[in-house]
């Protein structure tokens, strides 16, 4: 069974993300998964890879990928690509995983394929992806016709499903040319995100729009957030107006989230906003408007004030945590 | 200082966008053509940066005819020329081919700065810009949320899921800007007038040496193979607040397991 190049990503803290198995999850229907993992952890990474099925993982411990943004890590796939010739490769479909994506394609002349919901076999074997369009309201079934199939997947719409190997680690001989060192990072400032999960990963995303009124109002949103275990969001009323930081903003020119739960509170649900959280499992609504687009999508909405209904609503879940 | 700006027009999202039956490719016929909204802040960056730095602004756009119409209000903001790459051949180009066709262009054009979107709304890849960077061999300087230029030098904040890194390369150099970077401004009427006297001038891909069995459908490297509009979801329960309406939004999700 030809290989499948699944590129891993670590938290900060040096862990698998999770987005890492769903890819994993996904490569098992079209070959044999091997991981690509990049800078130092392999060997203490191994146990988690092999229980969600990874059969290989190639180690390329070099500070070249954390001292030069993208280019070193699609360099590192078009040579293992090159070596093992696998039937597809498989990276997360955040910004910086598109890129690579974008830059792997062109050095080995593949089809890429990117905000893929999910990657099956076709009748012939070859990669099947699924895309949401338009903001979620057409689905397209897609296919790469050249070279080897490089398909970006968005984190949290598969669900990751164990299924133990043993993942045997291969250190790679890895370093990077001087063109891939082109731009480097000079420094690097993360922001304070304190215990919440991050927006595109996260089971629970929470979202207030300009219903909320203020930097103020929108601490209601937090509240909620934070009694449900969930990632905040915000619509680009709220960006723009500063009540919220942009990089938590969700719809077309903000994050792509497809959680389990998404509540939209204080939210009209413009075809915009739809576009960046249509996908999402179960979609409840608090909006003052009866007529809100929001309630159209919604399993559930309530028709009321936010600065009543979320109060109560964060009572009886607190209520019910017992 | 040559400034080169890739601006894309895409069908006005205000509308619901469609897809051929038969070629399943982006139905740009039925809605109006917009100035990609995210290019908007690349014009803005790269007017910025001449204003600063000195130099000439050409705006670079790949796309049918009626892409002249947003060529126009790109030059009506301040650019001073504009190159338009129109070829039948182009049509349902994938971001493979575009990136190959743009890269020619800026080929021959020359540049010292190009300066991208960092996702057009319809394709809503993001890959374009740093295929660009692959193929020209230049420093990719892409998702920036500010730039600076000091000589030969560029400096971005390239923002992430977490925050922010400093990146730095030297020009020649492919950036691309985020939203919200800069406040793209308005054509002012005098700038809409001069807009009309400004040169654009047509690229067929002859004139780039482009192999048209490399583009377009004929070319395409992915393929839709089917599409459908994605089942209506369900009719929701919608409840009006009477007081109880926090309690009764638990009750839902408690018979859901999400609480
Ligand atoms: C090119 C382009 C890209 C865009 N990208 C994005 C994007 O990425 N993300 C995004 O979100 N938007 C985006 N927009 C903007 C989008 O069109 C909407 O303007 C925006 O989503 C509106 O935000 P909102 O729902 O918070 O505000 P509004 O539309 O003003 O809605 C506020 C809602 O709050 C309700 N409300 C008010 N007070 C209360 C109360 N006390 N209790 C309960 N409900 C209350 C109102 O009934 C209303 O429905 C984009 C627009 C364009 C043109
Ligand atoms: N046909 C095109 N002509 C000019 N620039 C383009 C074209 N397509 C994409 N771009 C540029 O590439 C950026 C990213 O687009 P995409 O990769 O399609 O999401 C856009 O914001 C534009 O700056």
């Amino acid at each position: 069974m030809a290989e499948v190049l699944v590129l891993a990503e670590r938290t900060a803290g040096g862990e698998v993300k999770k987005v890492t198995l769903e890819l994993l999850t996904a490569a098992r229907r079209l070959g044999s998964p091997s991981v690509v993992w990049t800078g130092p952890g392999a060997e203490a990474a191994a146990g988690r890879l092999g229980e969600y099925g990874a059969e290989k993982v190639y180690a390329a411990d070099s500070a070249d990928f954390g001292d030069y943004p993208v280019a070193p890590a699609a360099e590192l796939l078009a040579q293992l690509v090159g070596q093992v010739s696998p039937a597809a490769v498989l990276v997360a479909g955040t910004t910086e995983g598109k890129e690579i994506a974008g830059r792997l394609a062109v050095k080995t002349g593949s089809g890429v394929l990117t905000d893929a919901v999910d990657v099956t076999a076709g009748p012939d074997g070859k990669p099947v992806a699924e895309q949401p369009n338009f903001g979620g309201s057409v689905t397209v079934r897609s296919t790469v016709r050249a070279g080897t199939p490089v398909i970006a997947v968005r984190p949290n719409a598969i669900t990751a499903e164990p299924s133990p190997a043993t993942a045997a680690v291969e250190a790679v001989a890895f370093t990077a040319s001087d063109a891939a060192k082109a731009a480097k990072v000079t420094d690097r400032v993360v922001a304070e995100k304190g215990a919440r999960p991050e927006l595109t990963e996260a089971q629970v995303v929470v979202s207030g729009g300009r219903g909320t009124g203020s930097a103020d109002g929108f601490k209601v949103i937090e509240e909620l957030a934070d009694c449900l275990g969930a990632a905040v969001g915000a619509s680009r009323a709220v960006t723009d107006a500063g009540w919220y930081p942009h990089q938590f903003q969700v719809g077309q020119t903000g994050k792509t989230v497809s959680p389990q739960l998404y509540v939209a509170v204080g939210i009209s649900g413009a075809i915009q906003h739809r576009a960046g959280m249509q996908t999402s499992k179960t979609i409840m609504a608090i909006n003052k408007d009866p007529e809100a687009p929001i309630f159209e999508i919604a399993d559930y909405g309530v028709v009321g004030d936010l600065f009543t209904v979320v109060p109560q609503l964060i009572d009886e879940i607190t209520k019910h945590k017992g | 200082m040559n400034i080169v700006v890739c601006m894309k027009q895409v069908p006005d999202t205000e509308l619901e966008r469609k897809l051929v039956p038969g070629s399943n490719t982006v139905d740009r016929a039925s809605a109006d053509g917009v100035i990609n909204y995210i290019d908007e802040f690349a014009i803005e960056e790269g007017l910025k940066i001449a204003e600063a730095h000195g130099g000439e602004v050409t705006i670079l756009s790949m796309g049918p005819a009626r892409a002249a119409e947003s060529i126009r209000k790109a030059l009506s903001m301040g650019a001073d020329k504009a190159v338009h790459v129109l070829d039948d051949g182009l049509a349902g180009s994938d971001a493979l081919a575009t990136s190959a066709v743009l890269a020619a262009a800026l080929g021959q054009v020359g540049f010292d700065l190009v300066i991208f979107g960092s996702e057009s709304t319809d394709a809503r890849t993001g890959l374009v810009p740093a295929m660009v960077a692959e193929r020209l061999g230049v420093p990719q300087l892409t998702l920036a949320s500010k730039v600076d230029i000091a000589g030969s030098s560029v400096t971005v904040r390239r923002v992430s899921d977490d925050g922010y890194a400093v990146v730095t390369g030297s020009l020649p150099a492919v950036v691309s800007v985020v939203e919200k970077i800069n406040e793209p401004r308005y054509p002012t009427f005098k700038g809409i007038m001069a807009a009309k006297k400004k040169p654009v001038r047509v690229l067929a891909l002859t004139d780039l040496g482009v192999d048209a069995g490399s583009v377009g459908l004929a070319g395409a490297a992915s393929w839709v193979e089917e599409f459908a509009a994605r089942p209506p979801r369900q009719a929701g329960v919608i409840v009006t607040d009477e007081g109880d309406g926090g309690a009764k939004a638990a009750g839902f999700l408690a018979g859901r397991k999400f609480i």
